[in-house]
């Protein structure tokens, strides 16, 4: 597959994008945070530093093709579960399930992708995992919590491996008049459904006065979600250029997709909360765990898969 | 080639001690905290809660590089000295100070092996409760090891470090590491008093180091 001309032009506009925010959060570091101590602004530049890295890797996954993004994936998904998986309802006797998800079930997968067999993937976690994760588990002896432990690993699997491997599985769609183009259709749902969580972050950060659910994230805000995803959908809508869709239906695709993600947070951050954390984990410099960043991509992912599946 | 003491055995011993720390940190994803006390390299006992084979390896692995080359893990030799590969680990490796814990075979005596040692300028990583911890509780109680080498060394930090979670990422008896996020958390360095007694400061030692143990298992 060569790389389609439409991957340069964005990740052109992205870099341009990024710039104009370094060059505004170094503004912003200067009047209000000269001595390096004000905790949004050091976030906000943290963030920033961050997402100068997850773009260029991105990048040169879009760029490698096909398995560049496969492997992109998996890398995420195992980074995910990592953290998921520390904070699930587990003992000894899941020792080996737990052993068989990661260097099983997770590479199983990601090579169904990467073999674009729709059949097997889209069911493997679902039928086979969800049947014989138990089975080795019952296998071991404790009854104690199972259901508790086995559903948690269940669910696991499902949210940082089958949802997520929907990324890459976007590229084995067959669309008429939009062969050899399908990873613009990857990088339209990373873009949009990221630039919502950004939009929604500084729409928030700007006027957001009242909270959606405060008794599971204090961020989310009635005015960061309308802002948020109103703008991202406008943006949507002028990526129609990367993808088979027209504005219009770049724009409501955009706003589905956008929804999700939003929701996406939402569940996780019930989970979070459940659990007594903040973050998923520590690795993503002002951001957090890996699924801190990917909670959005991981329920959008499936929906917009069948979505464009159906209609295209 | 490989023989004791070559140079192409201590290269070896080099590049497995890095391939061993990357493994740990890819596995653990650790967060490491400092918590009252600076990422140095000076002498100091690293004294850690033990419920997992791997303590060892992951603080060794979590320690700044400098800190790394200084601190060597006391272990067991009746585990360490088994096998080739244990023998080459636990000795080149890790520089572990290997002690016989069946009194019965002993040559040397412990104590005097460890002081050694820290007399050499080494750093140690010490697990003062003497064995795997596999109860509910969170600390057994400590060997008296602990107090001997801080009233004979007073210059020398004693720094506890908790580890929280290998427990689950390897439990007893299994081979295979499942990855999970751990934590290794170094706290406030205690420091001998002069004429102290044993009882109260191993209960200090341990206070310390409970001071450190996350509010709930598995975080």
């Amino acid at each position: 597959m060569t790389t389609p001309p439409e991957l340069f032009t964005l990740l052109l506009w992205l870099f341009g994008f990024l710039a104009v925010a370094t060059l505004i959060g170094e503004g912003l570091a200067r009047r209000i945070s000269p001595d390096g101590t004000h905790p949004t602004i050091e976030n906000l530049n943290a963030r920033i530093r961050s997402w100068w890295n997850m773009v260029i890797l991105i990048g040169l996954a879009l760029l490698a093709g096909r398995t560049g993004i496969v492997i992109l994936a998996a890398i995420c998904s195992f980074a995910a579960l990592r953290e998921f998986l520390t904070l699930t309802t587990k003992n000894r006797g899941d020792h080996w399930a737990l052993v068989v998800a990661f260097f099983v079930v997770l590479p199983v997968q990601y090579v169904l992708i990467w073999l674009e067999w729709y059949g097997l993937y889209s069911i493997f976690i679902p039928v086979y995992g969800f049947l014989f994760l138990p089975i080795i588990a019952a296998f071991r002896g404790h009854s104690e919590n199972f259901l508790h432990r086995i559903s948690e690993t269940q669910w696991a699997l499902m949210v940082c491996v089958f949802c997520l491997s929907h990324l890459p599985a976007l590229i084995s769609l067959e669309i008429e008049g939009y062969e050899g183009r399908q990873i613009m259709l990857v990088a339209f749902l990373i873009v949009v459904v990221q630039m919502s969580d950004v939009l929604q972050y500084v729409w928030g950060k700007l006027l957001g006065r009242h909270k959606i659910a405060p008794s599971l994230s204090p961020s989310k805000t009635w005015e960061g979600f309308v802002g948020g995803i109103l703008s991202s959908s406008l943006i949507g809508a002028s990526l129609a250029w990367m993808t088979p869709f027209s504005a219009f239906e770049a724009a409501a695709l955009s706003l589905v997709i956008t929804m999700m993600g939003f929701c996406g947070g939402l569940v996780m951050s019930a989970i979070k909360r459940d659990r007594g954390v903040k973050d998923w984990g520590h690795l993503i410099e002002g951001h957090g765990g890996f699924l801190d960043r990917l909670d959005s991509v991981i329920f959008a992912a499936p929906i917009f898969y069948h979505l464009v599946r159906f209609f295209y | 080639m490989f023989g004791e003491g070559t140079a192409a055995r201590g290269a070896a011993a080099s590049i497995a001690g890095r391939f061993l720390a990357g493994f740990a940190k890819f596995v653990t994803a650790p967060r490491i905290e400092w918590r009252g006390v600076a990422p140095t390299a000076r002498q100091r006992i690293y004294f850690a809660n033990h419920s997992s084979n791997g303590d060892a390896v992951l603080i060794w692995a979590a320690l700044p590089g400098a800190a790394r080359r200084r601190a060597r893990p006391v272990a067991a030799g009746d585990y360490w000295l088994t096998s080739k590969l244990r023998t080459f680990i636990g000795r080149d490796v890790f520089r572990a100070i290997l002690i016989e814990r069946r009194p019965d075979e002993r040559t040397d005596d412990p104590l005097e092996l460890i002081g050694e040692a820290l007399t050499n300028g080494d750093s140690l990583i010490l697990f003062p409760e003497g064995r795997r911890n596999d109860t509910e509780a969170r600390l057994l109680p400590f060997k008296s090891g602990i107090y001997h080498l801080g009233q004979a060394h007073p210059g020398v930090e004693l720094v506890p470090v908790w580890v929280a979670n290998l427990n689950h990422v390897m439990p007893r008896g299994e081979v295979v590491p499942i990855p999970l996020i751990c934590t290794v958390v170094f706290g406030a360095p205690i420091e001998a008093r002069e004429g102290e007694e044993k009882d109260a400061f191993l209960e200090r030692a341990r206070e310390a180091l409970l001071a450190l143990a996350p509010e709930r298992e598995g975080s």
